[in-house]
């Protein structure tokens, strides 16, 4: 094996699959490649298996099925210290009675590296996350952010090649997670670390990552990067869970290249892009980002259907404006508009028509 | 001030914070709090007043106890108070004291006390009791030919109503006399002497002859409180005659000729006779009533400890004793309480330890199992619990006995020769088995609440970051197991070191603990003044023992839960 194809695929999930109870799956069917270098989120709701396939990766669960490879070679009978992957817990657990210094020294001395060199490279470590200062304290000294900051530079200070964050910031407020994503992402793509990061707040996901993979039920959903997840979500599912999304259902009447026509349930025809549909009959669900709804009839194709809508709410948010349509049996249909010069201030029991490019509203799976 | 300068002071912020009825803040918070505490106090004052009676009390009453000393100075005050100015190492005290000491013991003999100060004496020098015993059934006869010499000279001597009148006299009553006998005889019996005893002593009478007032004070005070009989009808006895020998003796001739109260005649007769007999010898005759009387370390004890407290006991219990040179070790043959406390330290340590042992593998895998599994084993450990005590104990009797179990299965397995069965109990090994497993669930419980709270997710992340197992442990998990090994080891050390029906069953004499020797004196021997030091001592142990182990491990590093 060359070292381009293990640096492609640094680590692999082949076909695995968990069981706790030997009843139910918690992961069905895991497959995922990870080329060296790469920060991948695993985005998913609550129980859908993404600190399970994390804890496989680190050694602390044995996959009931299937391959786990890291560099090319299967790790599942490599005790957890071995591995040398470096990992940040969702509570931090940073010893509770050894200083913060004494913590970042704990994996260097595991490994037999002498006093001098320890030292520099703990202190090399917390001045990465600008702890330099802190050494000398207890973790119960610091702040949730500060005992953050310690928990990536212990993962860190024995330069692993690959480091798994699960949840690191679920306990941080709003400000200093967002002070924090960016951080990490700084850090990992400086360090060049490949980087497995658990996490269930989408804008974190988007924000950090090079590819996101999106777990349910236990199964990746869809892996790609996040422009390409909010753009072109692969399923219903996908387009539900990632941003804010309008959904209607129908049946697709007229099939064509890249544009076919889906007879809704309330007997309005709309343009739709075939995306998990493929003949006419299909019942499918499309999906339209709220932005890309137009109801300036100049704006559309002349050609375009259009649906009636009934405003039923103004909602103004400063950059944008927010409304609540009335459209084709679904109350709550949003549209969203730039608070531009010439944006349009709708009305609420204003009756007004709407309509978008075919290639804006997706056809996906029912 | 009114209500409008009011606000404008405190809108200044000059004067203090006022609360809304005006009252100052500071105030009003300090009545609302002091509410709060009163309601908190008389809720747990039930329990408060049940700790303070019977668990505060006893220890107060056994620390007073290892120093009191009372009974010497009580039953013997006129001896310990003559004794004062008598140098020991100067032979036998003087004639004083031996009479003194007639009057104290005849009072004590005839209170049926002067056995019980016998016993006190005799923890400190063998042979008191026996001898307190001795002399108590020989007293009467002593001073008896001199005490004749008087009542042969006329049988009026014999009549109760003639020495009530003579030593009621004339002129006023001492009633002052008469409450200082009534407390000399509480203070000796520990009984109440109130009450009309149809007699107060002339205040002459007590004047000219004072021996006589007291001795037969006390003899009416005895005999109508104490034996129901009216002092008219009854003959004193012997001490009053006795003592009425010496005052006669001892009194001015012309004083006694000048007296005029009744019976002057008969006590002017009576100061010829006892002018001419023979002086009463008190130490001859204590001397040849028991000859151990003629041991200066006698009279050398009872001064010592003639003191109303004592640091006697003390010594004793760590094998010293008070002599009248000052302290002094015990001879090698009686030195046997710092053996016994080095014993109960050294074994309770072992204890401890060997809980420790066990039963920190017991309650990581508590603490690592699933709470259902976890419960149900947890059962297990408390199951020891549901059974006496002694029936425990006699199990590990019948367990380690030479024709036990345990020997029974190794001489079957061939492991032991029957002829060679081994000593598993009556020494210090049987206490140390059957302790650890009696003691055992009190380590458990601690660690296993203390474990509980370890997140798993620390010795991951030690593994995580390159400890293997045994690191993993010993560098992460244990350190923070250690508040609840901190916990387990005073729980089980401080309920070893008090320890008393095992070691008592299954300890022989080689593996009992000194909570035994108190049970022995506490019970048996009777002599609480000791057992009250040695448990003084244990308390004061275990103490700095908590304290030692709170300078050197911390007490905030002991957890019991959470
Ligand atoms: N040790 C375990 N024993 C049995 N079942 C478990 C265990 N750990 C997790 N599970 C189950 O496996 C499923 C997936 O759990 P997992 O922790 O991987 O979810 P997650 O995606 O990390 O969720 P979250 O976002 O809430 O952390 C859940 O249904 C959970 O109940
Ligand atoms: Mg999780």
């Amino acid at each position: 094996m060359t070292s381009a194809q293990t640096d492609d695929a640094f680590v692999e999930f082949d076909r695995v699959q968990k069981s706790y109870d030997g009843e139910t799956l918690v992961v069905k069917d895991l497959n995922l490649t990870l080329p060296k270098g790469e920060f991948l989120t695993m985005l998913g709701p609550s129980g859908s298996g993404k600190t399970t396939c994390l804890m496989m990766l680190a050694g602390f669960e044995t996959a009931t099925h299937g391959d786990i490879r890291l560099g090319g070679k299967p790790i599942n009978n490599i005790p957890p210290h071995k591995r040398g992957i470096g990992m940040v817990f969702q509570n931090y657990a940073l010893f509770p009675h050894m200083t913060v210094a004494e913590n970042l020294s704990f994996p260097l001395e595991v490994r037999k590296i002498g006093k001098d060199e320890r030292e520099e490279k703990v202190q090399r470590a917390l001045d990465m996350v600008q702890m330099g200062q802190f050494g000398g304290r207890r973790p119960a000294q610091l702040s949730g952010g500060q005992q953050q900051r310690i928990a990536l530079a212990r993962a860190l200070v024995f330069e692993p090649e690959l480091v798994l964050m699960d949840e690191p910031l679920g306990a941080l407020d709003k400000q200093l997670r967002e002070h924090m994503q960016f951080e990490i992402t700084n850090l990992a793509h400086d360090l060049g670390l490949t980087t497995v990061y658990v996490t269930h707040d989408q804008t974190e996901a988007l924000t950090m990552s090079d590819r996101v993979a999106v777990f349910d039920d236990g199964r990746i959903q869809q892996i790609a990067p996040p422009d390409t997840l909010y753009e072109e979500p692969g399923n219903s599912f996908v387009a539900q869970f990632i941003g804010e999304n309008n959904t209607l259902e129908g049946v697709v009447t007229n099939m064509g290249a890249d544009s076919c026509e889906v007879k809704l349930d309330s007997g309005d025809v709309i343009d739709a892009k075939p995306v998990n549909v493929s003949k006419a009959g299909e019942r499918t669900r499309v999906s339209i980002r709220p932005e890309r709804v137009e109801f300036n009839r100049d704006r559309l194709l002349s050609d375009a259907h259009t649906l009636k809508a009934h405003v039923k709410e103004f909602i103004y948010m400063g950059d944008i404006f927010r409304f609540r349509l009335s459209v084709a049996g679904n109350e709550d249909f949003i549209v969203k508009t730039r608070n531009a010069p010439d944006a349009v201030r709708l009305k609420a029991g204003q009756e007004i028509e709407i309509g978008w490019l075919a290639q804006d509203c997706r056809a996906l799976d029912a | 001030m009114n209500d409008q300068s009011m606000k404008a002071a405190m809108e200044r912020g000059d004067g203090p914070m006022l609360a809304a009825d005006g009252t100052p803040l500071k105030k009003s918070l300090a009545r609302a709090l002091r509410m709060q505490k009163i309601r908190a106090l008389l809720l747990v004052a039930p329990l408060l007043i049940f700790v303070l009676l019977t668990f505060l009390a006893p220890i107060a009453d056994m620390l007073f106890r290892s120093v009191e000393n009372q009974i010497v100075s009580e039953t013997l005050p006129g001896t310990t108070a003559t004794l004062d100015d008598w140098e020991a190492g100067e032979g036998l005290p003087p004639e004083p004291v031996w009479r003194a000491f007639y009057f104290d013991l005849f009072l004590a003999a005839e209170a049926k006390e002067h056995t019980r100060l016998g016993s006190r004496l005799n923890y400190e020098f063998t042979g008191m009791s026996s001898l307190f015993r001795g002399a108590g059934r020989g007293i009467d006869d002593i001073g008896e030919d001199q005490a004749a010499a008087i009542i042969e000279l006329d049988p009026r001597w014999e009549e109760g109503g003639f020495w009530h009148d003579l030593m009621s006299g004339t002129g006023d009553a001492d009633v002052r006399f008469l409450d200082a006998r009534r407390d000399r005889l509480e203070r000796l019996t520990g009984d109440r002497y109130d009450g009309d005893i149809g007699f107060s002593p002339g205040a002459a009478v007590v004047d000219l002859l004072p021996l006589t007032a007291r001795a037969y004070t006390d003899w009416a005070l005895y005999t109508v409180l104490a034996d129901g009989d009216a002092v008219i009808e009854v003959t004193p006895w012997e001490a009053v005659p006795v003592a009425l020998f010496l005052d006669l003796r001892a009194a001015d001739a012309a004083a006694v000729s000048g007296y005029d109260g009744p019976g002057r005649g008969d006590l002017f007769v009576a100061m010829l006779a006892a002018r001419s007999s023979d002086p009463i010898d008190f130490r001859q005759s204590f001397i040849d009533l028991d000859e151990d009387f003629a041991i200066p370390t006698i009279w050398e004890t009872i001064q010592t400890y003639s003191n109303r407290f004592t640091p006697g006991y003390f010594l004793n219990a760590v094998d010293l004793q008070l002599t009248p040179d000052g302290v002094s070790a015990r001879d090698a043959g009686q030195r046997i309480y710092i053996v016994l406390f080095q014993r109960t330290m050294f074994m309770s340590l072992l204890i401890t330890f060997s809980c420790i042992l066990l039963g920190y593998p017991v309650a990581w895998i508590l603490a690592n199992l699933p709470m259902r599994v976890a419960n149900m084993l947890m059962i297990l450990v408390l199951l020891p619990f549901w059974t006496s005590l002694l029936v425990r104990t006699s199990a590990w009797k019948v367990m380690l006995q030479q024709q036990g179990v345990i020997n029974d299965t190794l001489v079957w397995l061939g492991l032991v020769d029957d002829a060679a069965r081994l000593v598993m109990i009556n020494n210090q090994f049987g206490t140390i088995v059957a302790m650890t497993h009696i003691l055992l669930p009190f380590m458990i419980l601690p660690l296993y609440s203390v474990m509980q709270t370890i997140p798993p997710s620390y010795v991951r992340a030690a593994k995580s970051l390159g400890a293997t197992n045994m690191t993993a442990f010993w560098r992460v998990y244990f350190p923070q197991s250690v508040p609840g090994i901190g916990a387990g080891s005073i729980l089980v050390f401080i309920l070893a070191i008090g320890y008393y029906i095992t070691p008592e069953i299954v300890g022989g004499t080689k593996g009992v603990f000194i909570s035994n020797r108190i049970a022995y004196h506490i019970s048996a021997s009777l002599n609480w003044g000791l057992g009250a030091a040695l448990g003084t001592i244990l308390l004061a142990a275990v103490l700095i023992l908590y304290w030692a182990y709170d300078k050197v491990v911390g007490i905030d590093n002991v957890k019991l839960g959470g």
